[in-house]
C-alpha cells in the first residue's frame, strides 16, 4: 500500500494498490478531501478534490 | 463482453460495478472522463461493447453520454432515459401519460400563477428546481407568505431554471419513504429511507432499512420505469395515507451503496448481468 503525500498539510496518506484516478481519500491529519491522481508519466499522486456541484448526484 | 464504465468520481458504486464485472468473466474498461479529451468528429478509441454512466456530475454523464453514442456505442442510460429522469417537469410529465400515480403537480413561471396553483392544490406545497439532486434547494411553504418569500428567492437567483415553479402536493408520509430499483423491467431490491426530516435522502441523513418489494410495488416501479425509458433506474415513491404509493422521483444513474449494506443484495452484479444479458440480443 502506497502512501502519498497530502496536498494540503504534507502528512503521509496511503493509498491501497487497487485505487483508481478519480477515487477519493481523506487525509488522517489535515482531514483535506483529496483525489488520487495518475499524470501522463504515470507518476500518482493526491490532489484536492473537487467540490460538490449542483447537478452532482441522484 | 468488453463493459466501460464512464466515471468522474469513484465511490463505492462504481468500484462495486468493476468488481461484478470481472468476477462475471467481463473486460472492464473504466474510463476517467475528466482526465481525456473527446473528439466529436471522430471515434475515441473506445472498445466496449457497452458503457455503463456512472458520472455523479448530471453534465459530465449527459455530454460523454452523447458522445459515446456519437460513436455508435450503447450506454445505460441512454440520453433520452437520463434527461427524462433529471429534469422533474419531463418525468412528471411522462409517468402522468402514462397514468402512473403521482404527487399533484404544477407548474407556474411567475408569482401569482404560482401562488394560485399552490392554493387549488392546498397548503402545505413543495416547492422543487426542475433539476437537482440530493434534496438541494427543495422547500416547504405552509402558507401563502412562505410560499411567497421561497419564490422571492427563486426569483432572484441567476440559474432561469429557478423561475420554473415546480409546485407539488405536500405528501403526509410515515417518516420514512422507499427507494426502489427498476433494473431492465425487474425490481430486485428496494429500501425504506428513514428520516424524521421531511426531506428523507439518504444525502441528508435518512438511515436505510430493507423494504420488502411486493407485487404492488414492483408493478408501480416496472410502470414508472418504462414510462421514462427503461435500463437501470431508482424510483423514489412516497406511501400517502389516502392515496396509496405515489412515484415522486426516478432516478438515471443511481446510487445504491446504502441498499448493497442493509439488505446485503448484490445489486451492482445484477446490474452487469442483466445488461449483458439485454444487450447481448
Amino acid at each position: 500500500m502506497p502512501a502519498l503525500s497530502c496536498p494540503v498539510c504534507g502528512a503521509s496518506v496511503e493509498v491501497p494498490n487497487d485505487s483508481l484516478p478519480g477515487e477519493l481519500f481523506e487525509c488522517g491529519d489535515c482531514g483535506a478531501q483529496l483525489e488520487y491522481f495518475i499524470d501522463e508519466k504515470n507518476n500518482s499522486s493526491l490532489k484536492v478534490a473537487e467540490e460538490v456541484a449542483e447537478d452532482w448526484g441522484q | 463482453m468488453n463493459i466501460g464504465l464512464s466515471y468522474d468520481v469513484v465511490r463505492f458504486e462504481e468500484k462495486a460495478l468493476l468488481h461484478s464485472i470481472n468476477n462475471l468473466g467481463h473486460k472492464p474498461l473504466p474510463i476517467h472522463v475528466v482526465a481525456r479529451e473527446f473528439w466529436i468528429n471522430e471515434g475515441n478509441g473506445l472498445e466496449a461493447d457497452f458503457i455503463i454512466q456512472r458520472c455523479v456530475s448530471y453534465n459530465r454523464a449527459a455530454a460523454t453520454t452523447a458522445i459515446f453514442e456519437r460513436s455508435g456505442h450503447i450506454v445505460v442510460n441512454n440520453t433520452q432515459v437520463l434527461r427524462n429522469s433529471a429534469d422533474k417537469l419531463i418525468t412528471s410529465c411522462l409517468l402522468a401519460r402514462k397514468n402512473v400515480p403521482t404527487p399533484v403537480t404544477a407548474i407556474a413561471f411567475n408569482k401569482e400563477t404560482a401562488l394560485n396553483a399552490a392554493k387549488k392544490i392546498g397548503f402545505p406545497v413543495v416547492v422543487k428546481p426542475v433539476s437537482g439532486s440530493w434534496g438541494r434547494n427543495i422547500a416547504r411553504a405552509f402558507d401563502e407568505q412562505s410560499l411567497l418569500d421561497i419564490l422571492e428567492l427563486r426569483e432572484n437567483m441567476p440559474n432561469p431554471q429557478m423561475k420554473v415553479h415546480y409546485i407539488q402536493e405536500h405528501v403526509d408520509k410515515p417518516e420514512r419513504d422507499i427507494r426502489a430499483f427498476y433494473v431492465w423491467g425487474e425490481v430486485p431490491v428496494a429500501i425504506y429511507r428513514v428520516s424524521k426530516n421531511w426531506k428523507t435522502n439518504t444525502a441528508l441523513g435518512g438511515k436505510a432499512q430493507p423494504c420488502p418489494v411486493t407485487d404492488e410495488l414492483a408493478d408501480l416501479v416496472i410502470k414508472a420505469g418504462d414510462a421514462v425509458g427503461g435500463g437501470v433506474l431508482g424510483v423514489d415513491i412516497l406511501e400517502s395515507r389516502e392515496k396509496g404509493l405515489l412515484v415522486n422521483e426516478v432516478n438515471g444513474v443511481v446510487e445504491f451503496r446504502n441498499t448493497v449494506l442493509v439488505t446485503g443484495y448484490d445489486l451492482p452484479t445484477k446490474i452487469v448481468e442483466k445488461s449483458v444479458e439485454v444487450l447481448k440480443r
